[in-house]
């Protein structure tokens, strides 16, 4: 009595696969060593050209986002011996697949997630030859210092691993009608000013911010960073982002921005169910006019231009006190080139027109929404005014002279934000988190991951 | 007939070697992975059984394993309880064409993807979904909030889910199970003056003991494994509320790069698994002889 047959057949194969088990740990999984080509100096490039043979680019882009595949056809048209071939994922795929694509089907350009521990495993071409040939260095060295990644593996400076097709922009939308009722006439000059215009509305009956918060994006990391960099300065903030050492994101500083965002949480200035929506719940309600604020990037310019026609404004995180210094989350929209790479050289052309071709600047500006890379006196597309896409790129003008671009504190490590920042801040947002321990237990997660 | 014995393994080898690169190369390279520090691209480090002991020590990994264990009571229980209802409630109105209907809604759920059903319940659970516009209907408003968004009822809400899934599996079993008891036992105790809550306590449940068996081993194995629902649904959140050892693995693997350690995490839920099926596989298998 006793051992049925799904016993006896455990029991087996258990028996089995513990032996199979001994010989195949004979050899340890990976690469004996993975960082062939990590630190080693790039190869000098004397041109880098498509030249005139037939040649077909292997291209990983983001779904969801025209701008790549856009330029690719109007590269295509200019030179016509290109020709793309293009497979498309949603953004948490291909974070999730990086590392295996570069490695086992190099693209020759890729839509890329953070880079550095991209970096550490030799992944990505080093792009500083193709820098030097095209001029790249001579561009103001903001746009480019999130993509270089030193041997420490501390980003912002060292070797160039990747290139932006352009850089975003991130700051407070808000729709107009819905502004004009809660008696706001211009945007917010200060925080307090802010805190006012958010209790009017709520007064008015209007829901004042609404946030995706939901699932693994906690969107909050938005306000909350903005909150940061009015408190603070950008500075230390991009250092914790770049690893470098000895960096914390646990400041007093900080610490009174995260007991902002709590105060807004507890006066009721956030929709009551932020921490079940997603980003494209928050999008449909802010176009669907069920909000007064949102927290986004400049990538949405373009869609909120069409679908809000006249109806919306942006402006950046107000300062402490009128007229200091302002600052924001801008990122390069990354694109790489797989250290395995076939065709290289054609990409690396593709990446330095993308910047420097007028016709490919317009497309970066109308379709992406964003401020096209290159020369601080490069041909700039004209852009109707009174349309929110020409405030964000007049927003960015403003963050270059305050000298005030961050990266986002999401992108710290390649888990920050799904295993840390995520669960931290719906707890904040639910009254289950107090923002000193938010940031303890954030800074713990960040020192573990980047140990590593 | 020892050739003849031989022949017949030939006819096997296909499926032998499909099964044994695809689940059994698998698993033995999980279980060989689980001793090593790796990020699945560049150079491994032995590590022993420091991945073991860490799931012990990490109260977020404990956590999400007391999470599974929970959703075996939506899983499992109500399912199980829920189908032997339904079921024995089908099996009166056997003769009625609404047997057949109750039956095909039942399991129109298994038929759907989970992908699709989580999907839709994310909507009907959402703040301005249907669940809560009944409540508003009947005047509970106080009562409607962010299902999946709630720190409070988000575990709840993905086990209704899975019920939701499984109820219908359940039935079809159990009703499975009933149509194959003699119906001379229902007669010779209703001669006895037996009611049918007696019938059901004394035949239909003693008869169905392997049927039950199958439905728990099934259920909890789908509650313990879970996945696709919880994914689709909350991904975890909100704040890890709703993390179960299936997505913990995907998210070490693949957002944290952790694959020895999601190694572990497998091989430690496959025990556990085992370490509570096998137990209901012996319960439900020696009463029927």
């Amino acid at each position: 009595m006793g051992h049925g047959p799904l016993t006896s057949r455990f029991v087996r194969a258990a028996l089995a696969s513990s032996a199979v088990v001994a010989v195949a740990a004979c050899s340890a999984p990976g690469g004996s060593s993975g960082t062939d080509n990590a630190n080693a100096s790039a190869a000098p490039v004397t041109s880098a050209t498509c030249g005139t043979e037939p040649i077909t680019l292997k291209g990983y882009f983001e779904t969801g986002f025209p701008l790549p595949k856009e330029l690719s056809t109007e590269f295509s048209k200019q030179f016509p011996n290109v020709k793309f071939d293009i497979r498309e994922d949603q953004f948490a795929v291909i974070t999730q697949n990086a590392p295996r694509v570069l490695a086992d089907d190099p693209p020759d350009l890729m839509r890329l997630p953070q880079v550095s521990e991209l970096v550490k495993d030799g992944l990505l071409k080093n792009l500083d030859g193709y820098a030097q040939v095209f001029g790249w260095d001579k561009w103001p060295a903001s746009q480019l210092e999130q993509m270089r990644v030193s041997s420490t593996g501390e980003r912002g400076d060292g070797p160039l691993y990747a290139m932006g097709l352009n850089f975003s922009m991130t700051g407070v939308f808000y729709n107009k009608k819905l502004a004009a009722q809660a008696g706001m006439t211009s945007p917010p000059a200060t925080l307090a000013e802010f805190d006012t215009v958010l209790q009017k509305a709520k007064d008015a009956g209007i829901t004042p911010i609404n946030q995706f918060n939901g699932g693994a994006t906690g969107g909050l990391a938005f306000p909350l960073q903005n909150l940061m960099s009015v408190y603070g300065e950008p500075g230390p903030i991009n250092e914790w982002i770049y690893q470098k050492s000895g960096a914390t994101i646990d400041t007093p500083s900080n610490l009174k921005a995260v007991q902002h965002l709590e105060k807004w949480i507890k006066a009721g200035y956030l929709a009551p169910d932020i921490n079940s929506q997603d980003y494209a719940t928050m999008m449909s309600r802010f176009i669907g006019g069920k909000n007064l604020f949102i927290f986004d990037g400049d990538w949405e310019s373009g869609n909120l231009d069409k679908q809000m026609a006249g109806n919306v404004g942006f402006f950046l995180m107000p300062p402490l006190e009128s007229g200091g210094k302002r600052a924001a989350m801008s990122a390069p929209l990354t694109y790489g080139i797989s250290s395995k790479a076939k065709n290289a050289d054609c990409a690396a052309f593709f990446l330095n027109w993308v910047a420097i071709d007028q016709k490919a600047r317009e497309i970066a500006v109308k379709v992406g929404g964003s401020h096209p890379m290159g020369p601080a006196d490069a041909y700039m597309p004209p852009v109707q005014q009174g349309t929110v896409t020409a405030s964000t790129l007049a927003a960015g003008a403003d963050i270059a002279k305050d000298n005030g671009a961050m990266d986002f504190i999401a992108n710290a490590t390649g888990a920050i934000y799904a295993k840390s920042w995520t669960p931290q801040l719906q707890k904040l947002a639910a009254g289950q988190q107090t923002p000193d321990a938010l940031l303890e237990s954030v800074q713990k997660d960040y020192e573990s991951q980047v140990k590593k | 007939m020892r050739k003849r014995a031989w022949l017949g393994w030939l006819f096997a080898v296909p499926a032998l070697v499909m099964y044994a690169t695809f689940v059994l190369r698998p698993l033995l390279l999980t279980v060989q992975y689980s001793f090593y520090d790796w990020n699945g691209i560049g150079a491994s480090t032995w590590v022993g059984l420091g991945n073991y002991r860490r799931l012990f020590t990490d109260s977020e990994l404990f956590a999400s394993i007391l999470h599974a264990f929970e959703l075996i009571l939506f899983f499992s229980l109500i399912p199980v309880l829920l189908g032997l209802f339904v079921a024995a409630t089908i099996r009166g109105i056997a003769q009625s064409r609404l047997a057949t209907v109750a039956r095909t809604v039942l399991f129109l759920p298994q038929v759907i993807p989970l992908v699709a059903a989580g999907i839709m319940w994310s909507w009907l659970l959402s703040s301005t979904g249907l669940a809560n516009e009944l409540l508003s209907a009947v005047g509970l408003d106080s009562l409607t909030r962010a299902w999946l968004g709630d720190f409070g009822t988000a575990l709840p809400a993905v086990g209704v889910i899975g019920a939701w899934v499984l109820v219908g599996l359940c039935t079809l079993l159990l009703l499975a199970g009933m149509s194959k008891i003699d119906p001379a036992l229902y007669e010779a105790a209703r001669l006895d003056g037996a009611g049918p809550v007696r019938e059901f306590a004394s035949i239909t449940l003693p008869s169905l003991r392997q049927e039950i068996g199958v439905c728990v081993t099934v259920t909890v194995i789908a509650a313990l494994a879970s996945f696709d629902i919880v994914y689709i649904a909350t991904q975890g959140g909100p704040g890890n509320s709703t993390m179960v050892p299936g997505l913990e693995i995907y998210y070490l693997a693949f957002s944290e790069r952790e694959v020895g350690m999601a190694s572990a995490l497998a091989v430690a839920l496959v025990v556990l698994v085992l370490a509570c099926v096998l137990p209901v596989q012996r319960l439900t298998r020696d009463g029927s002889r």
